[in-house]
C-alpha cells in the first residue's frame, strides 16, 4: 500500500491499533471510487441477494409441493413471488452483469479506470440503497394483512390491479420508487461504460480488437439506456396515477390497461437480453481459452450481438398474445420473435465451432460454460414454441413459460456468472478457488436445475396456470410439483457449497500469480489482485489476443485476423 | 469424463422418452386439464401445429446437441499433447453464411404454418347457430350471461356438444368488471384475456360431452389462485332442459320462508340475485340456481350444507382475503338461510 | 507486454469521453420522453369529459425564446472556444434569461388552464397527458437552468476559461436536446393533438 510511516527518532510508536485498521479498510470500502472495488461490491451485493432470493423460491416450492398446502398463506406468497422476481431480476442479475463489467472493463481495454470513476460509485450506491428500499418493505407498516408491505402485484404489476382502489397499501409504491431509483444507478452504469469503451482504449485497440465481453457490455449498456427508461417512464405514470389521481390506466376515464402492459413489455423483454448478452460476453471469454483457440467468427459475433440488441426492441408484443390483438399484429409478433432467434443461433454455432478442433480443459469453469450452451439451445427451443401464437395461447402464463424463462435466467445466465466467478475469481482475490468444491457445486447444481425445471415444462403442458398459491389435488399435478420442489433442495445444496467455496478459498486458497489460466486478455498481464493504477506503463495492442502474441512471438495474431 | 458425456446422452434420452410418452399420460385421468387432450376445434389445432413444430425443434435439438456433445468427447485435451496449442481458426466466411440461411429458412416454414393457424382460429366467421355467452370476470369469481337466453349464472358453464352434422360453437365475449383476468380451459381452446373496458372474443365447440377443468390464468390478486372453471358440454337435449331449468325464478318454498326473509333483509341482498325476490344485487355471483351447481366460491369448495355454512360464516375459510365478508350472523340464522339456500334448485 | 514497434508514430484519437456520455444520456432521456409522447398520441380525444385541447393557446412567444436560446448558446460555444470570454458570458446570460421566460410562460399558461379551464392532471385523460409530458420536459428545463446557472456563476467568479470549451460544449448538447424535445412536443401537443 502506499502509505508509508517513517520512524522519527524519540516518537512514540503510531501504528494504528487493529481496530483503526479495520475501520480505515471499511472506510475505504464505502468511499471507494476504484472501478474493482465497486465491481467486487456489485458482485457481493448480487450474491447476498442471490441467497436472498434463493430462499424465497425455496419457500415457493415447499408451498406447491403438495397440493393446499399452508406453509405460506396466500398474502404471504403473493409477496414471495413478486419479491423473488424482482430480486433475481433487478438485484441479482443488474447487478452482477455490471459488476463483472465494472471490474473487467477498463482492464481488459488497457485503461486505469472507469471514464468517470465518481459517477461509477454514485451508480453502485443507488443501486444498492433502491434495493434496500425494496427489501424494507417487508418491515416498513403492518400491511393490509399483517405481512409487510412487500410486493405483491407479482413482478409485472399489471394494471389495474396495481391502481389505488385495487392496491390501497404502499405494496406497489415501494415495488415503483425502490425500482426507480436503482434504475438511476443502472443508467450511471450503462452511461459510464459506453464513455469508457468508446474513449479509454490503449494503443492499438480498435474497436474490432476490443475483447468480446467488452463488445457485450457496450452493447448491453447501449441497451439498458432505452430499455431501463421506459418502465422508469411507466411506473412514474403509475405513481402519478396512485398519488395525483392520473388517469393513465384508469379504464373508467377511458385510460387502458393494455397501455401499462405495452409500456411495461417494451421494458421487459429487451430486459431479457440485456440480462443474457453479458453472460454470452462471458462465455465467449472462456470457451476459447479452455478450447486453447481463438474464438471461431468474431466479426460475426459482434454483427450477431448488435442484431440481438436491434431486434430484441421489436418483440415486446409477444407476451400479449392473449390480450386480443388483431391477427395481423399477432403474426407481426410471431415472425420478429422468430427472427431473433437466428443470430442467437449464429452465437451457439460458433462456440461449438470453437471449441471444435481444439484441446478442451473441462475446469470448472469450462463445465459451467458448456452446460450453458446445451441449456441455451434447449431454452433457445422453447422460445421458439412459445412465439408460435396459438400454442401461446395454451402456454402463456402456465408452468412452461416459468420453465422456459427459468432455462434462460438459470440455466444459461446464471450458469454464466458461475463460470465467470470461477474464472477471474483467481484475478480478483490472488487466490484459485476449490477444483473439487467447484466440480461438486456444478454436477450438484446441474442435476437440481434439470430435476426441477425440466419436469416444469410438462406441469405447462397440464394446464397449471402461474401465480398461484395452491391448486386442486385432483388436476394431476401432484407428483410433478413435488419432484420440481426437490429439484430446489439440490440446488440450494450446490450454492452453498459456492458460498462456502467463495470464503474458504480466500483464505485458504492457492496462490493464483498473473495468469492462471494461461489466457490471452490484457486482464491477465497484471498482478493478481491488479494494483489500484491496474498497468504500469501504457499499454499499445496490435491483435485481438495480446498475450498470445507475446508467448507466441513467432505465431502472432496480427498476421491472420482480418 | 466417460461419466459426464454419459450423463448428458442419459438426459436428453429421458427427456425426449418424457416428451414421447407425454401424449398417453396426457389423457390422464379425466379432470386434469390437459393441452394435449383437446376436444373443441381450437385446441386440436394447436395441439397438432404444436406437434409438427416439436418434430422440427426436435430435429434440431439433435444435430446441435449431438454435436456438442460429438466435440466435448472427441476434442477433449489428452495427456500427451498438452504441449502444444491446436491449430487457430479464426473463422469461414462460407459457414457463418450456412448456419444463418439454414435458420432462416426454418423460420420461414415455422412462420407461414403458424400464420395459417392463428387466421384460421381467429379469424373463424361466426356461424348464425353459434350460442353467444357474456363471460364478465370479477375478484375471484365468473359471471355468465347468455343474452338471448335470459339466463345468468356463475362458475359453471353449460355449453351444447357441437357436431360436424351439427356445429354448434359457443362464441364467448369476454369482458372485466374490475381487474385483468384470463379464461383458459385447455382442453377446450387458447386463454384470452378479460381486460377492463377491452372487449375479447374466443370461440370453442366442443365434441365430447363431458366436464372440463380450467381456472384464471392471469394474476388478479390474493384469491386468484381459487378462481375456477367448470364446462360441461351437454348433449343438446341436456343443454335444452338445463336452459330451461335456469330461465326459471326461484324455488319459492314456504317451509324455508324465514331463510328467505333473512336473505332479502340482512346485506346479502346488496350483493346477489335471486329471481323472484327482492334480492338484485350484482356484486356478488347469481344465486336463483344455487343448487344446480357442483361448487361454491368459484370452485374452491365442493356445494354442501356444511361447506355453505362454513363460507356464510367467514368466507375466509376457503378463500382468505376474498372479497365477500363475514356476514355476522346467529347460528339460527345461517342454518335458517343454508336451508334456504338448499331449496334454490 | 507493452511496446510492440509499430505504432509509435501513428495518431491514436478516440471520442471525448464527456461527449459519449452526454449522448448517451440524451439516448436515454429520448426514450423516456418517447413513452409519455406515444401516450399522449394513444389518449388523443379518448378522455369521456371535461375540458378538451380547444383550450390551449399555442404558446409561439415562448416557443420563439426557448429556440432562440439555441441560437445564444451556440453564439456562446462559439465564443468560448475562440477565448472571448466576456461575450461568452453576455450570450450565456440571454440564454439564461431566455430559458427562464420560456419557465414563466409555461406558469402563466398553466394558471390560466388550472385556474380559468378548470384542468389539472387528475381532471381527465388530456389533462393527466398534458401536464406529465409538458410538465416532464419543463423539468428538464429547470435542470438545464440550473446548470447553465451554476456556470454562470463560475464565469462571473473567473473561474471558466478559454480550456473550458470542450465541457461547454458537451453541456450545451443537453440544452440543444431541451429544444429539440420542446420541438416534438409543440408539434404533438398544439398542432397535431388540437
Amino acid at each position: 500500500m502506499a502509505d508509508q510511516t517513517y520512524p522519527i527518532p524519540g516518537s512514540f510508536d503510531a501504528t494504528p491499533s487493529r481496530g483503526a485498521a479495520m475501520l480505515e479498510w471499511l472506510h475505504s470500502w464505502v468511499v471507494t471510487v476504484d472501478h474493482k472495488k465497486l465491481g467486487i461490491l456489485y458482485i457481493l451485493y448480487a450474491l447476498v441477494f442471490l441467497l436472498v432470493a434463493g430462499a424465497e423460491a425455496m419457500a415457493i416450492r415447499i408451498q406447491l409441493a403438495v397440493p393446499h398446502n399452508h406453509f405460506l398463506s396466500p398474502e404471504l406468497y403473493n409477496e414471495f413471488l413478486t419479491m423473488h422476481g424482482t430480486t433475481m431480476v433487478f438485484l441479482v442479475g443488474m447487478t452482477i452483469i455490471f459488476g463483472f463489467g465494472n471490474y473487467l472493463v477498463p482492464l481488459m481495454i488497457g485503461a486505469r479506470d472507469m471514464a468517470f470513476p465518481r459517477l461509477n460509485a454514485f451508480s453502485f450506491w443507488m443501486t444498492a440503497f433502491g434495493g434496500l428500499l425494496l427489501y424494507y418493505s417487508f418491515i416498513g407498516g403492518f400491511g393490509l394483512y399483517g405481512m409487510g408491505n412487500a410486493p405483491d402485484v407479482t413482478w409485472w404489476a399489471y394494471a389495474p390491479l396495481t391502481a389505488k382502489a385495487f392496491t390501497p397499501g404502499h405494496n406497489t409504491d415501494y415495488w415503483a420508487l425502490a425500482l426507480i431509483v436503482m434504475g438511476f444507478g443502472t443508467l450511471g452504469a450503462a452511461i459510464n461504460t459506453l464513455a469508457t469503451a468508446f474513449s479509454m482504449r490503449c494503443r492499438g485497440m480498435t474497436l474490432l480488437r476490443m475483447p468480446l465481453f467488452v463488445w457485450l457490455m457496450v452493447v448491453t449498456s447501449g441497451l439498458t439506456l432505452i430499455t431501463i427508461t421506459p418502465l422508469t417512464a411507466a411506473q412514474v405514470m403509475l405513481i402519478l396515477d396512485r398519488y395525483l389521481g392520473a388517469h393513465f390506466f384508469d379504464a373508467q376515464a377511458g385510460g387502458a390497461p393494455i397501455v401499462w402492459m405495452h409500456f411495461f413489455w417494451i421494458f421487459g423483454h429487451p430486459e431479457v437480453y440485456v440480462l443474457i448478452l453479458p453472460a454470452f460476453g462471458i462465455a465467449s471469454e472462456i470457451i476459447p481459452v479452455f478450447s486453447r483457440k481463438a474464438i471461431f467468427g468474431y466479426p460475426a459475433m459482434v454483427a450477431a450481438s448488435v442484431g440481438i440488441a436491434f431486434v430484441s426492441t421489436t418483440v415486446w408484443a409477444h407476451h400479449m398474445f392473449t390480450v386480443g390483438m388483431t391477427s395481423v399484429s399477432n403474426t407481426f409478433f410471431v415472425l420478429s420473435t422468430m427472427m431473433v432467434g437466428v443470430p442467437t443461433s449464429i452465437k451457439i454455432f460458433n462456440w461449438i465451432a470453437t471449441m471444435w478442433g481444439g484441446k478442451i480443459r473441462f475446469t470448472t469453469p469450462m463445465l459451467f460454460c458448456i452446460a450453458f450452451v446445451f441449456q441455451f439451445l434447449c431454452a433457445g427451443l422453447t422460445g421458439i414454441m412459445l412465439s408460435i401464437a396459438p400454442w401461446d395461447w395454451q402456454l402463456h402464463n402456465s408452468y412452461f413459460v416459468i420453465a422456459h424463462f427459468h432455462y434462460t435466467l438459470t440455466g444459461s445466465f446464471v450458469f454464466c456468472m458461475f463460470a465467470a466467478l470461477y474464472y477471474w475469481y483467481p484475478k480478483m482475490t490472488g487466490r484459485m478457488l476449490s477444483e473439487k468444491l467447484g466440480k461438486w457445486h456444478f454436477w450438484l447444481f446441474l442435476i437440481g436445475f434439470h430435476v426441477t425445471f425440466d419436469t416444469m415444462h410438462f406441469l405447462g403442458i397440464l394446464g397449471m396456470p402461474r401465480s398461484i398459491y395452491t391448486y386442486e389435488p385432483d388436476r394431476g399435478w401432484t407428483t410433478l410439483n413435488s419432484i420440481v420442489s426437490a429439484g430446489a433442495f439440490i440446488q440450494a445444496i450446490a450454492v452453498l457449497i459456492l458460498a462456502w467455496n467463495l470464503i474458504s478459498s480466500y483464505l485458504h486458497g492457492e496462490k493464483a500469480g498473473n495468469d492462471p489460466w494461461d489466457a490471452w486478455t490484457l486482464e491477465w498481464a497484471t498482478p493478481s489482485p491488479p494494483p489500484a493504477y491496474n498497468f504500469a506503463e501504457d499499454q499499445v495492442v496490435r491483435s485481438r489476443r495480446p498475450l498470445w502474441d507475446l508467448k507466441h512471438p513467432n505465431d502472432p495474431d496480427w498476421k491472420y485476423e482480418r | 469424463m466417460r461419466a459426464f458425456s454419459l450423463i448428458r446422452c442419459g438426459l436428453a434420452f429421458v427427456s425426449l422418452a418424457c416428451a414421447a410418452g407425454l401424449p398417453a399420460a396426457a389423457q390422464g385421468p379425466q379432470t386434469t386439464p390437459s393441452t394435449w387432450a383437446p376436444v373443441s376445434t381450437p385446441a386440436h389445432e394447436i395441439y397438432g401445429l404444436s406437434l409438427f413444430v416439436l418434430l422440427i425443434t426436435g430435429a434440431i435439438f439433435a444435430v446441435v446437441a449431438g454435436l456438442l456433445v460429438f466435440v466435448i468427447i472427441r476434442f477433449r485435451e489428452r495427456e500427451s499433447d498438452a504441449k502444444h496449442e491446436p491449430a487457430q481458426i479464426y473463422g469461414s466466411v462460407q459457414v457463418e453464411l450456412a448456419w444463418t440461411v439454414i435458420p432462416i429458412l426454418i423460420v420461414v416454414v415455422l412462420f407461414l404454418t403458424t400464420a395459417r393457424i392463428i387466421f384460421a382460429i381467429q379469424d373463424e366467421p361466426k356461424p348464425q347457430s353459434a350460442l353467444d355467452v357474456t363471460v364478465i370476470g370479477h375478484q375471484f369469481w365468473w359471471e355468465f350471461r347468455y343474452p338471448k337466453l335470459n339466463v345468468v349464472t356463475a362458475n359453471e358453464l353449460h355449453v351444447p356438444l357441437s357436431t360436424h352434422r351439427d356445429p354448434e360453437p359457443t362464441y364467448l365475449r369476454l369482458l372485466s368488471a374490475d381487474v385483468d383476468h384470463s379464461f383458459w380451459v385447455p382442453q377446450l381452446a387458447g386463454k384470452t384475456d378479460l381486460i377492463p373496458n377491452h372487449p375479447n372474443e374466443m370461440w370453442m365447440d366442443p365434441q365430447k360431452p363431458g366436464l372440463y377443468l380450467g381456472q384464471c390464468a392471469q394474476f388478479c390478486g390474493i384469491e386468484h389462485a381459487k378462481m375456477l372453471i367448470r364446462v360441461y358440454v351437454d348433449t343438446p337435449q341436456e343443454f335444452d332442459e338445463w336452459v330451461k331449468e335456469q330461465q326459471q325464478p326461484a324455488v319459492d318454498d314456504p317451509a324455508v320462508a324465514a331463510g328467505r326473509h333473512i336473505f332479502e333483509s340482512e346485506a346479502c341482498a346488496n350483493c346477489h340475485t335471486i329471481l323472484g325476490t327482492s334480492a338484485h344485487g350484482t356484486f356478488g355471483p347469481d344465486l336463483t340456481h344455487l343448487m344446480s351447481r357442483s361448487t361454491i366460491a368459484a370452485g374452491a369448495a365442493a356445494n354442501t350444507p356444511d361447506n355453505l355454512r362454513a363460507w356464510i360464516h367467514d368466507p375466509n375459510t376457503f378463500k382468505p382475503g376474498v372479497l365477500m365478508p363475514a356476514m355476522q350472523l346467529s347460528d339460527q340464522e345461517t342454518n335458517e338461510v343454508v336451508a334456504y339456500l338448499a331449496t334454490l334448485h | 507486454m507493452s511496446t510492440l514497434p509499430i505504432f509509435a508514430d501513428e495518431e491514436w484519437r478516440l471520442p471525448s469521453r464527456g461527449r459519449v456520455a452526454m449522448l448517451s444520456l440524451i439516448v436515454g432521456e429520448s426514450a423516456i420522453f418517447t413513452i409519455f409522447v406515444v401516450a399522449y398520441i394513444y389518449y388523443i380525444g379518448r378522455s369521456t369529459y371535461g375540458p378538451t385541447p380547444r383550450i390551449l393557446e399555442v404558446p409561439i412567444f415562448n416557443t420563439i425564446c426557448l429556440l432562440s436560446s439555441s441560437l445564444t448558446i451556440l453564439l456562446a460555444e462559439h465564443a468560448i472556444k475562440l477565448g472571448r470570454m466576456r461575450t461568452f458570458g453576455l450570450w450565456w446570460a440571454i440564454t439564461i434569461l431566455l430559458g427562464l421566460e420560456f419557465i414563466g410562460g409555461t406558469a402563466i399558461e398553466w394558471h390560466k388552464m388550472i385556474f380559468v379551464d378548470g384542468l389539472s392532471i387528475r381532471t381527465n385523460l388530456f389533462g393527466t397527458t398534458f401536464y406529465s409530458l409538458v410538465g416532464l420536459h419543463a423539468t428538464h428545463v429547470v435542470i438545464g437552468l440550473i446548470g447553465l446557472s451554476l456556470i454562470m456563476l463560475f464565469t462571473l467568479l473567473g473561474r471558466v476559461e478559454q480550456r473550458h470549451a470542450e465541457r461547454i460544449q458537451v453541456f450545451s448538447l443537453y440544452w440543444h436536446f431541451v429544444d429539440a424535445v420542446w420541438v416534438v412536443v409543440f408539434t404533438v401537443v398544439y398542432i397535431v393533438g388540437r
